[in-house]
């Protein structure tokens, strides 16, 4: 078991953090810093990457037409690394670190390969679902616009009528294929 | 400052995500399974609160407006959060909760971040085409950038004008954290 804090408290930090993020910057987002990461790998093997555009709102443009949209935000950050959202998204490791670093019960190897529900499937196909989950979330998320931090709790604490229909896009087909997927495997741990 | 701020917004969060057990793909798992609603108290109550506060703060003065940032609706929410619904689904994270697992020593966590940079890369290359042969999948629904209470920004809408949007912001907050409250933890399965 690894829950420190319960609903309510854990509830509580959770959302001062959203509170704070949007008091003092701007709402939190996780999934656009995935396309900001590849794109950093990209301009280091491309000159069409990110280019400077002084007709563009952001000053940048770029040869791909996602990190070219809105005026070249995407492009911008993929050119300059050290921005708030690639940053924030990279302190969000070391906060997993830390919390895990003061936690009593450290991780069995096992668990760090997988969770109970894998247990006896073995890390090569926990590794490969793993694989798979990644990359159809982020393909997801960036169809959607943003994942659960910017469309769920960032979007629905601002009441954003998107951040409810990707909820529901979410649950809709989360609930049906987890309860499919895992239907051999035992109850709750 | 915006970078020291993104290095202490991105640490509480992925300290608190970790603290709440989100960095544990059994968590979700047991979730979306209905098993194990942990989880969705905690983002239930997260949501309510800091939404009521919120607009609490809107309604006051207290936040600069420029910080309210309201993502579009349209059709491909919907569908970028059923792709994404079952990502998550079989892979038991999400963009950000990957993070924090990796932080946290999880090896799988490694496997979904480095699907999650192949997602994202994916969709980077077949966003303009996507965009060229499915128009209608980002056509704005409702107006796009709009929330059901009115966050008082010029840029963006309110859905009900006519009603205050402290009433309504109140309403669905006191909802989602009744909902937190009263949730069983566990299903007898």
């Amino acid at each position: 078991m690894q829950i420190k804090w319960d609903w309510l408290k854990g509830g509580a930090i959770l959302g001062a953090v959203f509170l704070l993020a949007v008091v003092l910057v701007k709402p939190l987002g996780v999934s656009t810093q995935f396309v900001i990461f590849d794109g950093i790998v990209w301009n280091i093997f491309s000159d069409d990457v990110a280019k400077e555009d002084e007709q563009a709102k952001h000053g940048y443009t770029s040869d791909n037409a996602y990190l070219a949209k809105s005026g070249g935000k995407y492009a911008k950050n993929v050119d300059n690394p050290i921005n708030y959202g690639f940053i924030m998204v990279i302190a969000m490791f070391a906060g997993g670190f830390l919390s895990s670093v003061i936690q009593k019960d450290k991780l069995s190897d096992k668990e760090k390969e997988s969770p109970k529900v894998f247990r006896e499937t073995g890390k090569s196909n926990r590794y490969m679902y793993a694989f798979l989950g990644g990359s159809l979330t982020l393909f997801g998320a960036r169809l959607a616009g943003g994942c659960t931090s910017g469309h769920m709790m960032s979007g629905m604490m601002q009441t954003s009528l998107s951040g409810y229909l990707f909820a529901f896009g979410a649950f809709a087909a989360g609930i049906p294929i987890a309860i499919f997927f895992y239907r051999s495997k035992k109850g709750a741990a | 400052m915006s970078i020291a701020l993104a290095i202490i917004i991105g640490l509480a969060f992925g300290f608190a995500l970790h603290r709440v057990g989100a960095g544990n793909p059994q968590h979700i798992i047991n979730m979306l399974r209905l098993q194990d609603l942990h989880l969705a108290k905690v983002i239930l109550f997260a949501i309510g609160i800091s939404s009521l506060a919120l607009f609490i703060l809107l309604a006051t003065g207290f936040i600069d407006q420029s910080h309210i940032s309201i993502k579009a609706a349209y059709g491909g929410v919907i569908v970028g959060g059923l792709i994404f619904g079952i990502g998550f689904a079989v892979g038991g994270y999400c963009p950000g909760t990957c993070l924090v697992g990796v932080g946290g020593g999880r090896k799988d966590a490694i496997f979904f971040v480095l699907g999650g940079l192949i997602g994202a890369g994916v969709f980077t290359l077949v966003y303009g085409w996507l965009k060229a042969t499915f128009p209608s999948l980002f056509d704005n629904i409702a107006g796009g950038k709009v929330t059901l209470a009115d966050t008082g920004v010029d840029k963006f809408g309110g859905l009900f004008d006519n009603i205050p949007s402290l009433a309504i912001a109140a309403g669905i907050a006191i909802l989602f954290m009744f909902g937190a409250w009263k949730l069983p933890q566990k299903f007898n399965v």
